[in-house]
């Protein structure tokens, strides 16, 4: 009857989770009470199931305990609701509701998913609500993922209850209509999940980059739930290909290394072949949105077997492409790396200056480290070393700086040494093509 | 007993130059140390917390106007000490706050000198005793 508790059980737990806590709020209707009620289960399970096996439905078997938390949950807080929660009781004891079936599961996880994603939540509530309902992290984890102490963690997690509470998000699936926005939002957090543990790796926190992994994680999960969806590919293809890099991104201080730099037998072939493979899928599916852009150009960089292989060409074709899609002064900065690569650095000088006046960017670290790059390139050590200098000013991340102050000592050590040395074929950093 | 560890920087104190003119080894070098003084620190459960700040560069002065609003004054481009990063320790007697920081004083600098940075140590202040809660 009861299956044995092994090592397999614990992912399972993680996997469920969410759709529990779906079917609980489908039910009742009350975010907050609902998580409190499955991670009460959920705790239930780690300490019976050991001790007495796995249930044969263990979905089932946290719904019914998570149930039974809210009706007592609910009983104990006014006696005129105690009439319908008999009820509710009554109903989590003989048989399962219908819409604890197993199609409305998935629904559940992805309604789950598109309410904390919610546009009225800030970025850093729905990250944190997006990684402790649907992905199942602790607040500790979550916490500890973001350096911050857990009491800080905890706050933003309530506050993001409430913003939902009183924004009276409903739990449904969103219209047709709406889908496409909260689709949107929900890839948008993902995707910054992705990001928090990918950039600012700095050598020390591991658990940062199982942040990038949970990233993932979730987006094939999405991807489940929506198979034909190709931004939805297209994300998971880019997370797949710029984690393949992770290995050699780093030196052995937490130091960064740029993609040009980059021992390319340490990138991940499996991970390059999955992204590539979903990308290819994507691509011929119609409407071309931004993600799918991006894998595309991180698809490039993963299959030039050397720095000198890169198909500029190519990735010049997909940012023209991004640029008239998105407005992001940082696909610009990628553009004028493109330009450059392809056209000359003067060419690419020139589109940096003209951000530099155009207003957004100006004074923006990675856009002072783009012309360090490119006047590097260009053999103008001086101008180079000032503009590294400012950009290492300006950054607010740890490894960047030092990255960049390191790159300008270089450049002047070679300066000094009358040597311009391997120094001139670099490429500048960008987002994800480092 | 916490303490907070506090790098100041200031031309008058430092005896090299902005680290923004050292040799690339010595760059190198000063963050490995600084990394490794922190790993050991996690490692030992002494780590409370450590931060380096952005450049003195980006800093404003903010007081509340007559409404309660942000007033900023600033940016100070040519301040004359700044507060680089902090560590916060927590350690058993203020001898052990002096040692690391003494360590920390001690990170190389341009040819693997040693920098002897002044570090001002100051004890956090702790909770109310328990007879007052």
């Amino acid at each position: 009857m009861a299956g044995s508790w092994d090592d397999g059980a614990e992912p399972m737990l993680r996997e469920l989770a969410p759709q529990v806590l779906g079917a609980v709020i489908r039910r009742f209707r009350d975010f907050a009470a609902a998580e409190d009620a499955v991670q009460e289960a959920l705790i239930a399970a780690v300490v019976q199931w050991p001790r007495d096996g796995v249930p044969e439905n263990p979905r089932a078997w946290l719904i019914q305990v998570a149930a039974r938390r809210m009706t007592d949950h609910q009983r104990s807080e006014s006696a005129r609701r105690r009439r319908e929660t008999d009820a509710a009781m009554h109903y989590g004891y003989l048989a399962p509701a219908p819409d604890f079936e197993p199609d409305s599961m998935q629904d559940d996880t992805l309604i789950l998913l598109f309410m904390c994603c919610h546009p009225a939540l800030t970025p850093s509530s729905a990250i944190a609500l997006t990684l402790r309902a649907v992905g199942g992290l602790t607040t500790a984890e979550i916490a500890r993922a973001f350096l911050v102490p857990e009491a800080t963690m905890a706050q933003r997690i309530s506050r993001a209850k409430q913003s939902i509470r009183s924004s009276g998000v409903p739990f449904r699936l969103p219209t047709q209509q709406e889908r496409a926005e909260r689709l949107r939002s929900a890839l948008h957090v993902l995707y910054l999940i992705f990001n928090e543990g990918y950039t600012s790796s700095d050598g020390l926190e591991l658990q940062r980059c199982e942040l990038s992994l949970e990233a993932i994680r979730l987006t094939r999960a999405v991807h489940s739930l929506l198979p034909e969806n190709a931004e939805v590919l297209g994300l998971l293809a880019l997370m797949l290909l710029t984690d393949a890099r992770r290995a050699a991104r780093t030196g052995p201080n937490g130091e960064l290394i740029p993609l040009a730099e980059q021992d390319r037998s340490l990138w991940d072939q499996g991970r390059i072949v999955e992204g590539v493979r979903l990308i290819s899928t994507a691509l011929p599916k119609g409407a071309v949105g931004p993600y799918q852009l991006q894998a595309a150009v991180a698809a490039v960089h993963d299959e030039a077997v050397r720095v000198e292989d890169t198909d500029w060409p190519q990735i010049l074709a997909l940012y023209e492409v991004l640029r008239r899609m998105s407005d992001n002064p940082m696909v610009e900065l990628n553009y004028a790396v493109a330009v450059a690569m392809v056209h000359g650095t003067a060419r690419g000088l020139a589109l940096v200056g003209a951000l530099d006046q155009g207003g957004r960017l100006a004074g923006h670290h990675r856009l002072h480290a783009v012309r360090a790059h490119l006047l590097e390139t260009a053999g103008e050590g001086p101008g180079a070393i000032e503009e590294y200098l400012l950009a290492a000013g300006r950054t607010t991340s740890q490894p960047e700086r030092n990255y960049l102050l390191t790159r300008a000592a270089r450049l002047r050590d070679a300066v000094a040494a009358r040597d311009p040395g391997p120094a001139m074929r670099r490429l500048p950093r960008l987002d994800h093509s480092d | 007993m916490k303490y907070i560890l506090m790098m100041m920087m200031s031309k008058d104190n430092m005896k090299a130059d902005p680290i923004t003119s050292w040799p690339h080894e010595d760059i190198q070098a000063h963050i490995g140390f600084m990394m490794n003084l922190n790993r050991e620190l996690r490692a030992s459960g002494n780590l409370v917390s450590a931060e380096g700040l952005a450049g003195p560069e980006q800093a404003v002065i903010v007081r509340a106007g007559q409404d309660g609003a942000p007033v900023t004054d600033g940016v100070f481009p040519e301040s004359k000490e700044f507060l680089a990063g902090y560590w916060i320790v927590d350690v058993e007697t203020t001898g052990q706050a002096y040692a690391i920081a003494a360590r920390a004083s001690a990170a190389p600098g341009p040819g693997g000198i040693p920098l002897n940075m002044p570090i001002e140590v100051r004890q956090v202040m702790s909770g109310p005793p328990e007879e007052f809660v």
